[in-house]
């Protein structure tokens, strides 16, 4: 007898809403996004364009997994899968992610009060969110707690997304069951804790934060218990959102290199024709096209227990071998060009490893899947 | 054409799917075989005995005569008039009971779809019941000793002679052309047309008339279950022909679309058995690895889990294809993806199976020593039939690459 796991798998499916919000969201990218506007803020130190921010935020994307009681549009993180995978087919950088997974946060962990206070400025753009669950390495230490349950801060967390044009970071700080979630409120830090992490992917923005001995009041700090089961789904909402921006990025630079053979021409013929660039094209085309799958399949199940973990899991594992190898032969397949710093295949290349970092690697994620079904 | 007598069905004739399912249930779990005591061909490629044959044409007859093959097909033509939900509800107790392979699988899911799209009336009339009851096996000539791949140069001749055509040349890996009744048959017509494709027409051929005889290949795995296939002066009727002198290469098109899925209206059932991971799983739970078990191995467990990912990701895709907000960038690009991904994962998957046996990867089939009689060595070897047939892998990657990329074309 043999062992049955397919109760354990994500299943296919698609809501109205993610369908409405793909045609949108893919037609908005391709006219907001051309791949000159991507490389221009590549220059520019914030990092994203307020205005394209104010627009995402009037289509209403920042609220889309928020309830409407705090001016959501009540539906979950599934239905945030399209806008992030046609924000990764071109290449666009905003706080988005980071905002819409700050808001999980708040929303897991946070009291009536705190969710009131922040969640509808979250979802209607006027603040930017970012969050602070502590990087391998990173050390967040909470001293002398207070009556109120606020207390001192000292340490350093890593790789904290537009930390510096956020307004709010949501922080991990201790670990374990001594976990604790507050909201950082940007404008209330000393000069000078923040600094700019250089990064693969020139796209983005992270940074450091260091304090020492920064006191947060008792009102930022969300509910104790509420903490652990928060990161679990910030995590794992984070591994479906960075697996849909791999895909679509995956697309995307399948399709500029098809372009390439297409019209690039070698020996008097197009080298298209070539089948040793053809049909690793088609081999990387084939890895996309599961990655997709995978991805629509974890956007559909991720609200069901073990189904939708499995389902995350193999769909961020999936995203990061396809968009990785589409991307690296991008870069052989555009020859000399590909080594040059204007080739598009590049700012894959580079998206891809840094996707891949964040909430899990691909090896991680497997390990996790044999872990739990095998 | 039009068919005004199937429209006549009354409600009382249709059973809800669920009822069906239900039913078809309870028949296959009652009338799935025993194991008639010799090995059952996986797929329908690897019938290479005569007892193998019978049996499994009895299996297919009597899942046709209990009402669960061909459910979908209209009643004149002895199907049941329901609909394809009927047929995959059967299909699925079908599997779940673990019945044999269907037999006719190129009647079934090649020429049946093709006679009912584009045959005449008297051609569905007097081909597609036999077919579902395989009392008439068919069988396809495509490919020739001389032009595997290069499917659109085939240069057996039919040349027309008054009411009849003349047949001289060879056709060549003709599963089980042996046993079978009719062909589909892709030949030449015209010599002197402006460019390969156009001098090639498609014919519903008999396998009786004198002049055809075949020759089994014995195949890597020591097996039969091929033939080549020789025409010396073989008359068949002019109303053999289908779909008009000349179309020969659109029709053939056409049929690799039925047979690599892009294309519906399979009479329904399975005509092979895919290596089941699971199975996998457990082969790699009881194997030994210095001294423990494999599936301890973090090495293994990773590489499993990847067969997992991508075993699941076709299962997904075949159910995202029909979801038109989800295909939208390339509608084609899923079912002509289908037949790569599916031989390809099958071969890799038998071929890790076997690297799972340790010292007993020595063994093949009939000896007793051997782990599961063989079987993970003849799959293995077997798989190649579905990677080289039917179009290999790197053609299909020259068509995904062409027709889904718009990639310039090889040749």
């Amino acid at each position: 007898m043999t062992t049955d796991i397919s109760a354990a798998l994500g299943q296919m499916g698609v809501s109205e809403e993610q369908a409405d919000l793909l045609h949108v969201a893919a037609q908005f990218c391709r006219e907001e996004w051309p791949p000159e506007r991507a490389r221009a803020m590549i220059e520019e130190e914030r990092g994203y364009d307020p205005d394209l921010w104010r627009r995402i935020a009037d289509l209403g994307w920042l609220g889309i997994a928020l309830p409407e009681a705090h001016g959501g549009a009540g539906l979950g993180i599934g239905e945030v899968v399209p806008v992030a995978e046609q924000m990764g087919r071109t290449l666009m950088a905003t706080p988005f992610l980071a905002s819409t997974l700050a808001a999980q946060l708040l929303l897991m962990a946070g009291s009536a009060a705190q969710q009131a206070r922040w969640l509808p400025r979250l979802a209607s753009g006027e603040l930017v969110g970012t969050l602070a669950l502590g990087e391998p390495g990173d050390e967040m230490r909470a001293l002398g707690e207070n009556e109120e349950g606020g207390f001192l801060v000292s340490g350093t967390a890593r790789l904290i997304e537009h930390a510096a044009a956020a307004d709010l970071i949501l922080l991990s700080v201790g670990s374990g069951a001594n976990r604790r979630l507050a909201v950082l409120e940007t404008a209330t830090l000393p000069a000078g804790v923040l600094r700019r992490e250089t990064l693969i992917d020139d796209t983005r923005r992270a940074f450091e934060l260091t304090l020492r001995g920064f006191e947060l009041p008792g009102a930022a700090v969300l509910r104790k218990e509420a903490a652990g089961p928060a990161v679990a789904h910030a995590e794992l909402a984070g591994a479906l959102l960075y697996a849909a921006d791999m895909v679509g990025g995956a697309f995307r630079v399948i399709d500029y290199t098809a372009d390439y053979l297409r019209t690039r021409k070698q020996f008097g013929k197009l080298i298209g024709s070539y089948q040793a660039l053809k049909h690793p094209l088609v081999d990387a085309f084939i890895g996309y096209e599961r990655a997709r799958s995978h991805l629509y399949a974890a956007a559909h199940s991720f609200g069901d227990q073990e189904r939708g973990e499995v389902a995350v899991r193999m769909a961020k594992a999936q995203a990061e071998t396809a968009y990785a190898y589409a991307a690296d032969r991008a870069i052989q397949f555009h020859g000399g060009f590909g080594f040059t710093y204007d080739c598009d295949a590049g700012l894959h290349r580079r998206r891809a490893l840094y996707d891949a970092s964040r909430f899990g690697d691909a090896r991680t994620h497997r390990k996790r899947i044999a872990d739990m079904l095998f | 054409m039009t068919n005004t007598t199937s429209a006549t069905k009354t409600e009382s004739e249709t059973p809800e799917p669920r009822d069906y399912a239900a039913e078809a249930d309870a028949w296959f779990a009652e009338n799935v075989p025993a194991d008639p005591g010799f090995m059952l061909p996986l797929t329908f490629m690897e019938v290479g005995e005569d007892r193998q044959f019978e049996f499994l044409r009895a299996w297919q007859r009597k899942v046709y005569e209990a009402g669960y093959l061909g459910a979908a097909w209209p009643k004149d033509y002895g199907g049941r008039g329901l609909t394809e939900a009927h047929q995959k509800a059967a299909t699925r107790a079908m599997r779940k009971h673990r019945g044999p392979i269907l037999l006719n699988a190129i009647g079934l899911n090649w020429a049946g779809p093709l006679i009912l799209d584009i045959g005449s009336e008297e051609q569905k009339r007097a081909y597609l019941k036999p077919i579902l009851s395989a009392e008439h096996i068919w069988c396809q000539g495509f490919s020739e000793p001389e032009h595997g791949s290069d499917l659109g140069n085939a240069q057996l001749k039919a040349a027309r002679d008054g009411d009849d055509y003349v047949l001289n040349g060879s056709k060549i890996w003709t599963t089980q052309g042996n046993y079978a009744d009719y062909m589909i048959l892709l030949a030449r017509t015209d010599l002197a047309a402006e460019n390969k494709y156009a001098g090639l027409s498609f014919f519903l051929s008999p396998m009786t008339v004198p002049g055809i005889t075949t020759r089994k290949l014995k195949k890597l795995t020591g097996e039969y279950g091929f033939t080549q296939t020789f025409f010396e002066d073989a008359r068949i009727g002019a109303d053999c022909l289908i779909g008009g002198e000349g179309n020969g290469w659109k029709i053939a098109m056409r049929t690799l679309e039925y047979e690599r899925g892009a294309r519906g209206g399979q009479a329904g059932g399975y005509v092979s058995i895919p290596p089941d991971l699971m199975e996998i799983v457990d082969l790699a739970r009881s194997a030994s690895r210095d001294g423990a078990p494999a599936l301890s191995d973090p090495v293994l467990k990773d590489r499993m889990v990847g067969y997992l990912m991508d075993m699941h990701a076709l299962s997904l895709s075949s159910e995202r294809k029909r979801i038109a907000p989800l295909v939208e960038d390339h509608p084609m690009a899923l079912p002509l993806m289908g037949k790569l991904e599916f031989s390809e994962l099958y071969r890799e998957l038998s071929e890790f199976a076997l690297t799972l046996l340790g010292p007993k990867a020595a063994y093949y089939v009939g000896e007793p020593n051997a782990a599961d009689d063989g079987w993970w060595a003849r799959s293995y070897l077997n798989a190649f039939s579905a990677t080289i047939g039917g179009g290999t892998s790197q053609i299909q990657r020259n068509i995904i690459g062409e027709h889904v990329l718009g990639l310039p074309k090889t040749r």
